[in-house]
């Protein structure tokens, strides 16, 4: 299973064709069906909320999805965990496609990829006991005695910063960010390759998020674990990932490596999010760049560059991609972007500077 | 605290509209007319574990046109304090033990209950959390707004609905006479919160208190309220109170920052003070580990163990067992007294929680006058 031959992969635009990559994801789309087509007749709607994405998360390394709500990042990591199906691409795991994996590909594959959610109060169930919460995968998935698995849930709770006499509590005896150490143990708990963190930290006391990232450094350094992480905060962003995707309305308009995007950030939607984030110190006032209109329906979205309705630059009708999705374009080694008359914050004079001092 | 009330209230200094600068953010309008002063407020919950000190003698002030940010946890007291100034704490098991709450002359926690009524929601009104949960559904944003504005200004008819206008307009919601007419359900969650927003200024309060009001917003959405805020401080020149555990809000927003722990404030500044020269080591670790836009960070530093239970309270100071200085446990023993060790900036100083104790402890007031 350990090929790193990714040879079968079909390259995509925005994604590195060196990558050592554990999850490859291409094209992948989820529509939800909303309404119209009678008895297969008519005009039907779509909700796209996930439209021809594609990236690679790479082995020991964490890439970031970040955009606002209903960005369609959420959806991608669920597509990921098999909660959802797609409607249509491919999600390969080290160099197979999981659709047209053997049922023992299949389910080495739901071993190898485990999750963190964002809420630790509705994500544990409060009749279990943290012992069971964190035995329960074993108990499933593995042939291990009620020894061996108290044995290793005790391991897992020092490793992941708890104490093993507390495997007999209830989720409710523990705060906030003790429990979303008993999350990422029970996601510990079959050795898996790559974890999906969805907010992670969002719910989190500021002390206790130090913690918490910090932590899950350490494990991916220790097991060699690749993160996918949805965050809507991008200085955790910054901290955490290494590589990055911008969506908007299901779309990446913008990706690569963490450092050359926050370092130029390119596409007007970028520059828009970054200026909007919160400043670290009182002397660092961005200026911020409101973008005209609000975030338009995922409902049968505009054909062409779903970013058309939100850029303060004119969009011709008539333009190749008013009419058809523009691709990601590399436009510096590692560095992607949706590149069009419309999109680029250069043209748009709308450059964020970063550490922008007050009084300029 | 250093002013005294009396002689500001007054001056009666309206803020000059011309020292802010325009793009509306750090400019300060703050005068030096002291709007809400809070004196020694403690807050106790008897709970079946013992009694809770959520408020434990807390003192601050807010000017008029200021924005003052409480910083800390949950648990640190930081709502508390909050519901107490309104005196919406739920009481049995709550009870406003001690302290004064100075509003226009006046301290609210001697006011009958029919008194308060006309003061909240009219010189002091509270902005929430959860739009969703302050708004009700079932009445429109114009029976919801108008509410406060019937009962604080007793207006009807067409000035009502004028005055309901003119409040969404001021919020900026877009199309305010068609807004009005919608149900909460109908308008996005950055609306919503805007709409949270026109009740709690519609009566032209003194002080607003915004209990974490971005919380459940986008970064855009919420970059785009937390300027309206702004701008509508400095047309009304209102002292706004601050409640996040967010140190990008408090760099943006606030004047002056009071950072709390464990029901007490632990320090207290002008914000960049509070982010050049923290005092505290709560502070320090606080700014210190969260992670940075601008730049990329090394690993984290990260403040070790969990903020204590409230009603085990150690005796002195509550930060000790998270402290990394050494100290001694009678260092940790006495409660430590807030003192303004420079102008303007209060700490409470203990060994156990200042690293620079010994600069200051000539300040520290003689043992025995615990």
């Amino acid at each position: 299973m350990t090929t790193t031959e990714n040879v079968s992969i079909p390259g995509a635009p925005g994604v590195n064709p060196n990558a050592d990559a554990i999850i490859s994801i291409r094209n992948l789309r989820k529509w939800y069906q909303v309404g119209g087509g009678f008895m297969g007749f008519g005009d039907k709607s779509y909700l796209k909320a996930v439209d021809d994405v594609s990236f690679d998360i790479e082995r020991n390394k964490t890439f970031g999805l970040v955009g606002e709500s209903g960005c369609g990042k959420t959806t991608t990591l669920k597509l990921l965990l098999g909660l959802e199906k797609p409607t249509g691409g491919q999600i390969y795991y080290e160099g197979d496609d999981v659709a047209t994996m053997s049922k023992a590909g299949k389910t080495e594959f739901r071993r190898s990829v485990q999750a963190v959610f964002q809420d630790p109060w509705s994500s544990l169930n409060p009749r279990m006991r943290v012992r069971s919460i964190v035995g329960e995968p074993l108990e499933i998935a593995t042939t291990m005695t009620k020894g061996q698995i108290a044995t290793r849930v005790s391991d897992l709770l020092s490793e992941t910063g708890l104490n093993p006499y507390q495997a007999n509590l209830y989720p409710h005896e523990f705060s906030g960010g003790q429990r979303q150490r008993i999350g990422i143990a029970r996601a510990l708990a079959l050795n898996p390759k790559v974890i999906a963190l969805d907010e992670p930290v969002s719910a989190l006391d500021v002390s206790i998020r130090a913690q918490i990232m910090n932590l899950l450094v350490d494990l991916q350094e220790e097991h060699g674990l690749a993160y996918l992480l949805v965050a809507h905060n991008l200085a955790t962003v910054r901290y955490m990932c290494h590589d990055m995707a911008v969506m908007y309305l299901g779309v990446v308009q913008e990706s690569g490596e963490t450092e050359a995007i926050f370092n130029n950030p390119m596409h007007i939607y970028t520059n828009a999010l970054v200026s909007a984030a919160l400043p670290s110190h009182p002397d660092i006032s961005r200026e911020e760049f409101l973008l005209p209109g609000e975030v338009v329906s995922p409902i049968n979205p505009p054909p062409g560059d779903v970013f058309m309705t939100r850029t303060p630059l004119e969009v011709d009708p008539e333009h190749k991609w008013a009419k058809e999705r523009p691709p990601l374009v590399e436009k510096e080694p590692g560095h992607w972007v949706v590149e069009t008359p419309w999109s680029m914050a250069a043209d748009a004079g709308l450059k964020v500077e970063l550490t922008g001092h007050k009084g300029v | 605290m250093a002013e005294s009330t009396d002689a500001a209230v007054e001056e009666k200094e309206v803020s000059s509209a011309a020292s802010v600068d325009t793009d509306g953010f750090g400019g300060s309008a703050a005068s030096e007319e002291v709007v809400l002063d809070v004196k020694d407020l403690q807050t106790h919950f008897t709970t079946r574990w013992g009694v809770v000190k959520a408020v434990d003698g807390v003192t601050y002030h807010v000017k008029r046109g200021e924005t003052l940010g409480i910083v800390g946890e949950s648990g640190s007291g930081k709502s508390v304090t909050a519901l107490s100034l309104m005196r919406l704490v739920p009481s049995p098991p709550g009870k406003i033990v001690g302290g004064e709450v100075v509003l226009g002359g006046r301290n609210l926690l001697e006011l009958s209950e029919s008194q308060m009524t006309s003061v909240r929601g009219g010189e002091i009104s509270i902005i929430l959390q959860d739009p969703m949960q302050a708004l009700n559904p079932v009445f429109s944003i114009e029976n919801q707004v108008g509410e406060a504005i019937k009962i604080h200004q007793k207006l009807k008819g067409q000035a009502l609905w004028d005055k309901v206008v003119d409040s969404l307009r001021k919020v900026r919601i877009p199309a305010p006479e068609t807004r009005a007419k919608d149900y909460p359900h109908q308008l996005s969650g950055g609306m919503r919160q805007r709409v949270v927003g026109a009740i709690g200024i519609s009566s032209a309060p003194a002080v607003i208190i915004a209990d974490e009001p971005t919380t459940s917003l986008d970064v855009t959405i919420q970059a785009a309220y937390l300027r309206l805020l702004r701008q509508i401080q400095q047309e009304e020149g209102v002292g706004i109170v601050f409640i996040t555990h967010d140190f990008g809000i408090v760099a943006k927003m606030c004047d002056r920052v009071a950072v709390m722990y464990a029901g007490r404030i632990v320090e207290v500044a002008e914000v960049r003070t509070i982010f050049n020269e923290p005092l505290h080591e709560y502070t320090k670790a606080l700014i210190g580990s969260v992670p940075k836009l601008e730049e990329k960070t090394g690993r984290l530093p990260q403040i070790e163990g969990q903020p204590p239970l409230l009603y085990n309270l150690p005796p002195g100071d509550a930060f000790a067992p998270r402290s990394t200085l050494t100290f001694t446990a009678e260092d940790a023993a006495r409660r430590p007294p807030l003192i303004e060790v420079k102008p303007e900036h209060w700490v409470q100083l203990s060994k156990s929680s200042v690293a620079d104790y010994d600069k200051f402890a000539h300040m520290m007031p003689a043992e025995e006058a615990e």
